[in-house]
């Protein structure tokens, strides 16, 4: 363990304020997850909202028992605690869709 | 739980099919969530080793505006706040501050197996993967607050990683530990895992190590640590990550608690980890029995089987204590003497006398299920 960190230190003395070590990327897969298809208006807000901070793999991993009530909680508190921007009506179709899709 | 198709796992609960998905150095794990990676462990993997491999250990995000590179070189662990000389410590200074220690310790999610909840709760749907036993090698956090001086009054000390939220709006993901428990000498800045560097998704190059505690405060890419003179309130302790305040941490399964507190260390649990559920097997043959307990840091006295529904327990044979904070194995020999259905109950009991309810209580987060587990086996 003491060695591999011991030659970084030299290294550094010797080529001055360059970085020694090359920077550990990393790439993600592709996103695939997508809404459940459905005709309710709420379905298009939810599109344009729901996956602004997440993918929405989030909703449709969400168990299927959930009600309005549940759903609707769950969206306020998208917006409440996380910022999420929508207003009351919006909650209200995208908690009505989640609600009869999910 | 066996494998539907070979891409897929099925978890014992509604809505459970996960896909097996590989992720940069890692094996195909079930997938939670693509953006952030939420990565869950199919539990087959228990089985392989006492140590978690690397390659197969969960991953949990909670903000996706993450980082997708990560220099060495020019990385600085920040240290500031109530303290006599604020620090910025490059990797190399990091390590070279104090010795190096090893630990072995379960990091498991505050929501494993909350799939289980009952009734079901938002959240992450987790089977029972989202746990890991690793050898974490770091300096303790203990050393790195010394070096900077805590000031008289402090309170708390404050930890937050190089993820960041999507929008201003949504609050930062930032943890707190009390500092009697931060200067204990226990919590360790890690920057290996089972002997190698930190895999990039779980918190190269710099994880939080708190043994014996839920996940939660494990932070990854730790950058930022704060002495504060009061107790934190930002969203992830004061409203997320919280059970009720009562004796047993529950509440009427669908009610709110009147009071809460931020959710804390691991509670006993106990698992059969070589048998798929409903598996045949032969009447009058020994079968063999191997599993994993673990609690938050009492140690493991027994883990206890019972084949009547818990009416008489037998004991099973301890493996090799790699400490207290670590999975224990256990191994046992029965031999199947009535042909059908055998339900196979597991049970551990710690050092301190803790054991696991024959009952899961309810909380709303679908938190900390340690209930005793079972697997049942067809005798033929
Ligand atoms: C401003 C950011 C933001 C927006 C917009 C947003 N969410 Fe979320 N959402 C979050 C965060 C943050 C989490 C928690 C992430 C974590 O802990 O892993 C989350 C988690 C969830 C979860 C998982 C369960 C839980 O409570 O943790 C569901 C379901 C969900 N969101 C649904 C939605 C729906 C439906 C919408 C559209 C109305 C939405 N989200 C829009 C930020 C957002």
């Amino acid at each position: 363990m003491k060695l591999r960190y011991l030659i970084p230190v030299a290294c550094t003395m010797l080529v001055s304020g360059l970085t020694q070590s090359a920077p550990l990327e990393i790439q993600l897969p592709p996103e695939t997850a997508q809404l459940k298809p459905s005709n309710h208006p709420g379905r298009v807000i939810a599109s344009q909202k729901c996956a602004i901070c997440h993918s929405v793999d989030y909703i449709n991993l969400q168990p299927g028992t959930m009600s309005l009530k549940q759903w609707t909680a769950e969206v306020t508190k998208m917006q409440r605690a996380y910022g999420a921007p929508i207003d009351e009506a919006e909650i209200a179709q995208i908690s009505a869709f989640l609600a009869t899709t999910y | 739980i066996s494998s539907l198709a070979a891409d897929t796992e099925q978890q014992a609960f509604e809505n459970g099919t996960r896909d097996l998905v590989r992720y940069p150095q890692k094996r195909p794990l079930m997938l939670i969530t693509t953006r952030p990676p939420h990565l869950e462990t199919p539990f087959s993997v228990f089985d392989e080793s006492i140590l978690t491999p690397n390659d197969a250990f969960f991953v949990r995000y909670h903000l996706a505006n993450m980082p997708m590179a990560i220099e060495p070189g020019s990385y600085r662990l920040n240290i500031a706040g109530k303290v006599k000389t604020p620090l910025s410590l490059s990797l190399a200074e990091l390590k070279a501050l104090a010795p190096a220690v090893d630990v072995v310790a379960v990091n498991q999610c505050s929501g494993n197996s909350r799939g289980y909840s009952e009734p079901r709760v938002f959240g992450a749907q987790l089977g029972n993967g989202s746990m890991g036993n690793a050898k974490w090698t770091g300096i303790p956090l203990k050393a790195v607050l010394e070096k900077a001086g805590i000031l008289d009054g402090a309170k708390q000390v404050t930890f937050k990683g190089l993820d960041e939220p999507v929008l201003p709006t949504t609050p930062q993901f930032i943890k707190a530990l009390d500092i009697s428990h931060a200067m204990n000498g226990e919590p360790i800045i890690a920057w290996a895992m089972n002997g190698e560097d930190l895999p990039f998704l779980n918190g190269y190059p710099l994880k939080l190590i708190v043994p014996g505690y839920f996940g939660t405060y494990w932070v990854k890419h730790l950058s930022q640590i704060d002495v504060l003179d009061h107790v934190f309130d930002g969203f992830f302790m004061s409203t997320a990550y919280r059970l009720p305040d009562n004796p047993c941490e529950c509440v009427a399964p669908g009610t709110a608690p009147a009071k809460t507190h931020p959710i804390g260390k691991l509670k006993i649990r106990s698992f059969i980890t070589n048998l798929a559920d409903k598996v045949q097997v032969t009447h009058g043959k020994p079968l063999k029995l191997q599993g994993i307990a673990f609690d938050g840091g009492a140690g493991i006295k027994t883990v206890e089987l019972s084949l009547d529904h818990g009416k008489t327990w037998q004991s099973t044979t301890l493996a090799k204590d790699l400490g207290n904070y670590s999975f224990r194995q256990w191994t046992h020999t029965l031999v199947p003497k009535q042909k059908g259905e055998l339900q196979i109950l597991v049970r551990a009991t710690s050092h301190a006398g803790e054991t696991q309810p024959t009952e899961q209580s309810w909380n709303p987060g679908g938190y900390m299920r340690n209930v005793i587990e079972s697997k049942t086996v067809i005798v033929a």
